[in-house]
């Protein structure tokens, strides 16, 4: 694939794509925060230093696609469009929140946006993306289904199952897998047998490949091919994205088990830094920019949680409404 | 009115559903291209293409999940288990997305889905082959949970499963697709978490379900001898559980027995006898009986099979007990 020159690009992607990433991690410390205030308790995962792979897979998706995702998704959600303060006081456990208070930090839904979960189960979505790729294959349709998961979901049993559905039955599924290294507190290299997690995709004759996850247009570039292959085939692709999340697995975890060098190695090459750098050789912005845009954000995400924290409790009736569907 | 076997009123229900609804598809082990382990989806391949009727590989799991996937997303499939011993595979799917979605996602994603398959012990068949899952899934609130004595029901209770917009989970029996039951030509279904008295009677109220109905309709004779006149009630949905019925019934004989073909511990029997005892405290007579498995898994041998089983004895001993006889 021919790389593209930054000049090719509509200016206001370059900037948008830089702007998500900043509201992602700007919302996700103030997660963090809240979460150490005791604002809401619980588990809470955050995506901080993942941000290029959510921006870069989710600026080529149609609005009718499909993303699925596991237990680290709130910046995943807020790209696929559910507002971010919906996102914040579902977090906060509030009625205003995106699945009323009921899913909490792992558990994030939108009918209307096409979000389906937020899965707390490791590797449970892969086969529910399966089936939403079943279900577009079913109805003939165009769109494609985005299934997120980590490098320790793709030693889950379902994983292997899946996928062997997906290759035998041409589903359109872009299976993402979020290689940041660490299931939990385990280096994914003391338990798989592979050091590439793309082979996996051998053992299914379907088309696989990886990215730079750390750099936000790589991916954006990588993916756009992929995807227009897949709505062009059908068929389904298996990606690795080399990543690292900055924080420990969930807020509660100081991630002992890995050295400071090794996560400065990829703070030096941080996605939002890069593309900050990118930004300015194309002389759309400067430093000054820069600053105002994070003080903005920073101002927007205290927006959030005062509407997270003002939000109302939910009703004691909603604890008895859901389990059955009329 | 024809005579049907069990197997044919199973079918006849998925065809007529399928019929009225393009949203249905089938998928499981053998469904399509060899009709079926027991041959209930014959025909339904041919009727209606490999779009609406998919042979899977062996992975419950797998496309437990990918079913509820595009439940979600709008299809309603119904899916075959070979067995519900293998459908245990496929349990974290059942529980945790089937069962949870619709709640945890704020009434966004319900998931209208069948899983059918045979459940309990058949014959012979030792220890994974023989169990019965409904007290496991009985026990997790989302789900409901059918499990019916006749073809008839079986029909009528299908339909109006496969028109659910939650999750639902059948149960058939491998030892009852060959039993004969005449059924009437016209449309009909069956509302679930509605039960219904079987036998009347003034004595004992007998409750089981499945095949354990027609095990207790074995004992009528044995107990008429004894001048004990059992009515059987057919709960047909364990969950929703029709307590009311049983509550009526009790009220009215003041002795009840409980015939489940399942161990004894945190089972659905467990579950009847407890709210009987609250709700009709001041109506009983005796304490509620029951009868089991006995608390071992399954042995193979057809003699020790037999043993740890309920069967017109034991049932017959139960009677007379909360009669005091």
């Amino acid at each position: 694939m021919a790389k593209k020159k930054t000049e090719d690009y509509d200016p206001e992607l370059l900037i948008s794509m830089y702007k998500d990433m900043l509201l992602y991690r700007r919302f996700e410390e103030s997660a963090n925060r809240a979460y150490n205030k005791g604002k809401f308790a619980g588990f809470c995962h955050l995506h901080i230093g993942q941000e290029a792979v959510c921006v870069g897979v989710q600026k080529n998706l149609q609005e009718s696609d499909y993303v699925l995702s596991g237990y680290r998704s709130h910046t995943q959600s807020i790209a696929k469009g559910i507002e971010p303060q919906k996102v914040m006081a579902e977090l906060y456990g509030k009625a205003t929140g995106c699945t009323l208070g009921k899913g909490g930090s792992m558990h994030m839904f939108s009918k209307e946006k096409r979000f389906l979960g937020g899965h707390g189960i490791v590797g449970g979505q892969i086969a529910l993306a399966t089936g939403v790729g079943f279900k577009i294959r079913y109805d003939k349709e165009n769109d494609i289904c985005v299934c997120y998961f980590g490098d320790g979901a793709i030693n889950q049993g379902q994983f292997y199952e899946s996928l062997n559905m997906a290759a035998t039955w041409d589903l359109p599924v872009l299976y993402v897998i979020e290689n940041n290294q660490y299931g939990m507190g385990t280096n994914f290299r003391r338990v798989t047998s592979i050091d590439h997690l793309w082979k996996r995709a051998l053992a299914f004759d379907m088309d696989h490949s990886d990215v730079d996850g750390m750099n936000v247009m790589s991916v954006y570039d990588h993916v756009g091919e992929v995807i227009k292959n897949i709505r062009k085939t059908k068929r389904p692709h298996l990606l690795e994205a080399l990543t690292y999340r900055y924080r420990g697995h969930s807020v509660s975890d100081p991630a002992t088990y890995r050295s400071k060098d090794e996560l400065q190695s990829y703070q030096d090459k941080d996605p939002i830094i890069t593309q900050g750098k990118l930004l300015k050789k194309q002389k759309l912005v400067d430093d000054e920019t820069l600053d105002k845009w994070n003080k903005e954000t920073k101002a927007k995400v205290k927006e959030f949680e005062k509407f997270a924290d003002e939000s109302a409790e939910p009703d004691h009736d909603l604890a008895y409404q859901h389990v059955y569907a009329e | 009115m024809a005579e049907l076997t069990y197997r044919e009123a199973l079918n006849r229900a998925m065809d007529e559903e399928m019929s009225r609804d393009d949203r249905i598809y089938l998928m499981g082990e053998e469904v399509a291209e060899y009709n079926g382990a027991y041959k209930v989806s014959k025909g339904l391949l041919d009727k209606y293409g490999p779009t609406r009727v998919w042979d899977t590989p062996i992975s419950e799991s797998g496309f437990a999940g990918l079913a509820i996937g595009s439940a979600m997303a709008g299809l309603r499939p119904i899916v075959e288990m070979m067995t519900w011993n293998f459908g245990i595979q496929a349990f974290d799917h059942i529980i945790n997305h089937a069962a949870k979605m619709y709640y945890m996602s704020g009434g966004q994603f319900n998931v209208p889905i069948v899983f059918r398959g045979p459940n309990g012990p058949a014959h012979m068949l030792a220890a994974t082959h023989s169990q019965n899952v409904e007290p496991m899934l009985t026990n997790i609130p989302g789900l409901k949970i059918v499990s019916h004595s006749c073809p008839y029901d079986g029909l009528g209770l299908l339909k109006s499963s496969i028109r659910d917009n939650s999750p639902v989970i059948f149960m058939e029996s491998e030892l009852t697709y060959g039993q004969k039951q005449e059924i009437p030509d016209e449309e009909y279904t069956i509302p679930l978490g509605v039960g219904e008295i079987k036998k009347e009677g003034k004595d004992v109220t007998v409750i089981c379900w499945n095949r354990m109905v027609d095990l207790v309709r074995r004992s009528l004779e044995p107990l008429e001898k004894d001048g004990i006149d059992i009515e059987i009630l057919d709960p047909r949905t364990l969950q929703p559980l029709d307590e009311e019925l049983i509550f009526q019934s009790v009220r009215k004989t003041h002795r009840v027995v409980v015939v489940e073909e399942s161990w004894s511990f945190a089972s659905v029997g467990a579950q009847i006898s407890d709210r009987v005892q609250k709700e009709c405290f001041d109506d009983l007579d005796a304490p509620v009986g029951r009868v089991n498995l006995d608390f071992v898994p399954m042995p193979y041998n057809e003699h020790l099979e037999e043993l740890v089983s309920p069967d017109v004895e034991k049932v017959c001993q139960a009677v007379r007990e909360v009669c005091y006889l």
